[in-house]
């Protein structure tokens, strides 16, 4: 009896004092935390607002020669088109973006998007070689080939997020709402 | 009884064995030439598979059973291409019996074509990071110290999409598989981490060379996400995401993030490539586009089979729903004209492929078989002309419903017995 009543002041003195962190200690304590150091160098996901984007800059000149220099023209074909690997530049207009060829991500809304796709995935066997200033010069070409910035502009973390696409304001909005055990869309029988 | 005649047949064997007089000597000689002994067959016993060191390690089916998959869609980016990468492999359904597709057969989709990371397990880690107290970085033996979790749930690709040109249930719905899964719920890892009142989104990256990752809902990973290491009895397998890989129940199979390597944690909804590929012109279409809603399809007798004459048949299929567990099946043999409630020969679970059978005479006339579902949340499988009819448009042959296709799939049947896609 007199235990329990300890266990019981215990606990209402904790969650007193302690608040959430009483409730929210680990309950199984396996695992180790990851240094400050290893997720800096683990975390390449860049948010719409290119937050996590590192310093460094790019233009449309340094991007061709890198595209030659890294070997990218060996699959993807001189100025991205032509070679075993997808083609980089659309061939059809770009006056509607829903009817172009799927190349980069084009269409998507944001250009850290393109950014983000050669940082991780590019190129094929030496991925996440590439420095920042690489990676902003070859999403500068690929972008200028594909008409949607002019051959004079500088990328870098600051102009990159600004980059306006060609998708602009047509396309459904990302993130749909979601709630849990409710139908896809609200009307929607099927 | 069984037993009893198997013994009676091995000591036959070895009697006929003795009687014909093969030595242990000439055994070894045929050996050392390559050509295995002749087996001592009698009228009733077929030829014996010999015992081989790989054989007893490791089981293989018979080599009657050709079943395979193909690549999908027929005619699209092959599968390997010249780099050795894998897009997307379709599973043969037409030879599926109950409901756990084996991992051997179940299909395949890769981020964009990205190829298999032959990863070791002891050098494998998941770092859960970003909006929580705690980051946690666990290695695979840290992960199977968790209380676990076995249940079973169907993939399906977004790209499963049933067209009047495709012959056979792999071509038109091969893209979808079930088995049974085993890892750590997600909401206990995250809890360890301790969520902040922030986290709203979170990001599942994989380890491949694309790193292919995932944006979900932070209230689905706390409901039913299944981080998970186990696939039908065995570790999942590299084409499946060895040695870890997140379940996300009912959702299309890119949020299934495969080489699982971190979570991120976010307070907003990241765009990452996953998701500028499924993008959709209009918010509507952009909502049928996360959820799999119900669906099933009849995969006995399917396109390019053939009824051998009027009679007995039972129909069967699977039913699935990423909004819950299947609620009833029906089942029309006169072209929808009659709708018969169809048995199921498993219990539905929740995301979860189940079996569904029908017990039908077939007269010999022509007519069109189809299958309708309903889950448990209410949504109900409609005919191509209702969605169609709903979005107020025209229906046309190729009509193409408004995000992941889930219409009623008809097969035709002819008087000479041979099935058909009904959409051709």
């Amino acid at each position: 009896m007199d235990s329990l009543k300890f266990v019981t002041a215990s606990l209402l003195l904790g969650s007193l004092l302690g608040g959430t962190a009483f409730a929210q200690s680990p309950t199984y304590g396996v695992g180790r935390t990851p240094t400050a150091e290893e997720l800096r160098r683990m975390d390449i996901s860049i948010s719409p607002t290119g937050e996590e984007l590192p310093p460094g800059r790019g233009t449309v000149k340094e991007g061709a020669q890198v595209f030659v220099q890294k070997a990218c023209i060996g699959c993807h074909g001189a100025g991205g088109v032509g070679g075993l690997a997808p083609n980089l530049v659309s061939k059809k207009s770009a006056d509607n973006v829903w009817k172009q060829d799927r190349v980069l991500p084009l269409r998507a809304p944001y250009a850290t998007i393109v950014w983000d796709f050669i940082n991780r995935g590019m190129p094929l066997g030496l991925e996440g070689t590439l420095k920042p200033d690489e990676v902003y010069s070859l999403t500068a070409y690929l972008l200028f080939l594909n008409k949607v910035i002019p051959e004079d502009q500088v990328l870098d973390k600051q102009s990159l997020p600004k980059v306006k696409m060609p998708i602009g304001d047509e396309f459904g909005k990302p993130p749909r709402e979601f709630k849990l055990n409710a139908p896809r869309l609200e009307g929607y029988p099927y | 009884m069984d037993s009893k005649q198997k013994s009676r047949r091995e000591l036959l064997k070895t009697g006929a064995a003795l009687a014909g007089g093969i030595t242990f000597g000439a055994v070894g000689k045929a050996n050392a030439q390559g050509d295995l002994p002749p087996t001592p067959t009698s009228e009733n016993a077929s030829p014996m598979i010999h015992g081989s060191k790989e054989l007893i390690e490791y089981g293989q089916r018979s080599k009657y059973v050709t079943s395979v998959r193909v690549q999908h869609p027929i005619g699209g980016r092959p599968s390997p291409d010249v780099f050795g990468k894998v897009f997307h492999v379709a599973s043969p359904l037409q030879d599926s019996v109950g409901v756990i597709t084996p991992s051997s057969l179940h299909y395949i989709a890769t981020t964009r074509g990205s190829f298999m990371p032959d990863i070791d397990p002891k050098q494998h880690t998941l770092t859960i990071h970003g909006e929580v107290d705690r980051p946690l970085t666990l290695t695979m033996d840290d992960i199977k110290r968790f209380p676990s979790v076995t249940r079973l749930h169907f993939i399906e690709c977004a790209g499963n999409r049933h067209t009047p040109k495709q012959k056979t249930v792999q071509d038109t719905h091969g893209m979808t598989s079930c088995s049974e899964w085993t890892g750590v719920l997600l909401s206990t890892l995250l809890k360890e981490c301790g969520l902040k009142s922030s986290a709203k989104w979170f990001v599942a990256e994989g380890a491949e060379e694309v790193k292919g990752a995932s944006s979900i809902p932070i209230a689905k990973g706390m409901d039913d996400c299944i981080i998970a290491y186990g696939q039908n009895g065995e570790p999942v397998r590299p084409q499946h995401g060895f040695p870890l890989r997140i379940m996300v129940p009912g959702f299309e199979g890119i949020y299934h993030t495969k080489y699982l390597r971190r979570i991120k944690v976010t307070k907003e909804f990241y765009m990452n490539y996953n998701e500028f590929g499924h993008l959709t012109r209009t918010d509507k279409v952009l909502a049928l586009g996360e959820s799999i809603g119900p669906k099933s399809v009849i995969t006995y007798p399917s396109g390019t089979q053939r009824l051998p004459g009027p009679g007995f048949y039972e129909i069967s299929g699977l039913a699935w729903s990423g909004g819950g567990a299947v609620k009833t099946v029906e089942v029309s043999t006169d072209g929808g004209k009659k709708w018969n409630r169809a048995e199921f020969k498993n219990t539905p679970q929740r995301m979860a492929h189940v079996r569904f059978a029908y017990q039908w005479k077939w007269d010999g006339t022509e007519t069109v078989i189809m299958s309708r579902t309903t889950d448990d949340i209410g949504q109900r499988q409609a005919l191509r002309e209702e969605i169609a009819e709903w979005w107020k448009v025209p229906i046309e042959r190729d009509y193409r419903v408004p995000g992941l296709d889930n219409s009623v799939m008809p097969w035709k049947i002819a008087k000479d017995g041979s099935v058909t896609n009904g959409l051709a």
